[in-house]
């Protein structure tokens, strides 16, 4: 997601368009316009799947989604919180996803702050910082799962909530840094030494200049945070012990059958992400 | 950006101004939450694992004691490596699939996607709001043996009836090449993206043909891109275990599924790490071959 970001943030910092020097003859591309959409309609196609699994209707009496199509209901959209495991594990996840992201964003706004504005002779040890965070962003993840639960096991601690956090706070505080620094590297200081000139302490002009200005990439990286958080399986799976986020709830479900709530909250969720995805491009277009 | 240029010599003023004893911590207090926590929660944990896969480990209890045991790399290995294998053939399958599939798709949008440029990003990101797990999931009710598409093939007589893709490595394969697709398309994006157009014009006035101007502009300007994609689809696809467990049933078992029973069912932890020590070995060597041909910092530009 930060791909975007880092991308929408360079479209906005160009000053202007080139004019191009030699017009293209096909405007739209010809063929691979076509090509295009197609891979288009291949990624999208999965989620009308899973949407229109979410109102077939079971016949075997079991609470399981078939392979098959036995019809139209609404059955499981009215059940939606039938299954208690489910809607626990749901709520487990949401609230874990707002701790961790507020944690990683606290800390990686922090990290990303010094790293943008020092430089090795007073910030000794920068390079190692960043390779740190480049390490974590690029290591396998199930390296990071096993050797946490390892970490976990050889100190003795129970895996629960707290683990939970611990772990989710780790992946996501590289990805938080990398987005805010992106934002911070086009920052304008004269702004912050003129709020200083007119007698603003540094708190103050923190607070009144600062955070204001980088406050959008401060929030794309909570939205990454949380992102990363809610859908995470490899790491969640071997730090949760027996207090079970979504994910690896959905997982364990795979070897007893698939309750159709579980599209239900997968269509649901999809739903409200989509809505806040096309309301803040046609905002940003709007501003634009 | 036109102030840019005046921001340098009022830093150096800024910097004389800020001398204060004060502020020579400023740097260390803020990375200090990250540091810590990235210390005790990402280094600590890899130092623990690689004296873990030294140490052995009771099957029953996973009670463990240090016996500087390196035996323990030769005998995982050799009992797993054809898993490493099959992994590294089936993340490298899916890596290649995702390059050739999404570079079209990706310079179209660089090139055509005109204001509609972050519509199209979004329809790339489209898979990442529904949950992976599901995303999976969905994709073995596809592929299921009677489901829409084999089912439909079967009943018009296309397809023999015991046909089948779930349980094989196709299917792990495809399910690999679809989650990790939007990982390879936005960093070859950001690069074709970044080309100059007017370096383009000016092989074209030179009188590239427009297939000269590809391979011997475009091309060349978007390796970093691909390094970075190759490093975001094909490292993450390595160790994953959840396209394996779902689409590949018991059969074409990769390393991660080892992995992970070794430390959640057999409760084996000392060959569990010895076998990720190895695996993060892997991803290191690509990783630091990305970093010395292309700086460590070049991967964060195309996040």
């Amino acid at each position: 997601m930060t791909a975007t970001y880092a991308a929408a943030e360079r479209e906005a910092s160009r000053t202007g368009h080139r004019a191009p020097r030699r017009r293209r003859r096909h405007r739209r591309g010809g063929w691979l316009a076509v090509y295009s959409w197609l891979v288009i309609a291949y990624l999208v196609l999965p989620i009308f799947v899973m949407v229109a699994y979410s109102f077939n209707k079971v016949t075997t009496g079991l609470p399981q989604v078939s392979f098959t199509w036995n019809g139209f209901t609404t059955q499981w959209y009215q059940q939606w919180n039938n299954i208690p495991g489910l809607t626990q594990a749901f709520w487990l996840s949401i609230r874990l996803g707002i701790a961790s992201t507020i944690l990683a964003t606290v800390v990686g706004t922090l990290l990303a702050l010094a790293l943008v504005r020092y430089r090795p002779p007073r910030f000794r040890g920068k390079t190692l910082v960043e390779q740190t965070m480049f390490l974590n962003i690029a290591a396998p993840e199930i390296v990071l799962g096993a050797s946490l639960l390892g970490l976990f096991v050889t100190i003795n601690v129970a895996r629960g909530f707290t683990t939970l956090l611990l772990a989710h706070v780790a992946f996501s505080i590289a990805y938080v840094t990398v987005t805010v620094r992106a934002r911070l590297a086009g920052f304008d200081r004269s702004l912050e030494e003129a709020a200083a000139d007119l007698g603003a302490n540094s708190w103050t002009t923190f607070q009144k200049i600062t955070l204001p200005i980088i406050m959008p990439g401060i929030l794309a990286g909570a939205l990454m945070a949380f992102a990363l958080s809610i859908d995470d399986f490899v790491t969640s799976n071997f730090v949760s012990g027996n207090v079970v986020p979504f994910p690896v709830w959905v997982y364990g479900a795979t070897r007893v059958g698939i309750p159709p709530q579980v599209f239900v909250f997968g269509s649901v969720i999809f739903g409200i992400g989509i809505l806040c995805a096309f309301a803040s491009i046609v905002l940003a277009r709007r501003d634009a | 950006m036109t102030s840019s240029e005046g921001v340098a010599p009022a830093a150096g003023v800024t910097r004389r101004r800020r001398a204060r004893p004060g502020k020579v911590l400023a740097p260390y207090l803020l990375s200090l939450p990250a540091g810590l926590w990235l210390l005790a929660l990402f280094l600590v944990p890899l130092v623990v694992m690689l004296s873990l896969s030294l140490q052995t480990c009771n099957f029953g209890t996973g009670a463990c004691v240090m016996t500087w045991h390196w035996g323990e790399f030769w005998s995982q290995v050799s009992l797993y490596h054809s898993q490493f294998l099959t992994s590294i053939y089936f993340a490298g399958a899916a890596t290649i699939i995702d390059l050739i599939v999404s570079f079209p798709i990706a310079y179209w949008i660089a090139f055509y996607g005109g204001s509609k440029k972050n519509f199209f990003l979004l329809m790339l990101l489209v898979p990442f709001f529904v949950s992976f797990v599901i995303r999976t999931i969905v994709w073995e009710f596809i592929l299921s043996d009677q489901g829409i598409v084999l089912g439909t093939l079967k009943n018009a007589h296309l397809l023999p009836q015991n046909f089948h893709i779930l349980a094989t490595g196709y299917a792990v394969v495809a399910g690999l090449a679809y989650n990790y697709l939007p990982f390879t398309a936005l960093p070859l994006y950001v690069a074709i993206e970044r080309i100059d157009k007017t370096v383009l014009d000016a092989a074209y006035d030179l009188y590239a043909s427009k297939r000269e101007a590809f391979t011997r502009v475009i091309l060349p300007l978007t390796i970093p891109g691909m390094f970075a994609a190759f490093l975001l689809t094909f490292i993450p696809a390595l160790g994953d275990y959840v396209n394996q467990q779902i689409l590949g049933g018991t059969n074409n078992t990769m390393i991660g599924t080892v992995i992970q029973n070794a430390f959640l069912t057999n409760l084996d932890y000392a060959g569990g790490s010895a076998l990720s020590a190895v695996l993060l070995a892997i991803a290191l060597v690509g990783i630091f071959a990305y970093a010395r041909l292309l700086g460590s910092r070049t991967i964060e530009e195309y996040l």
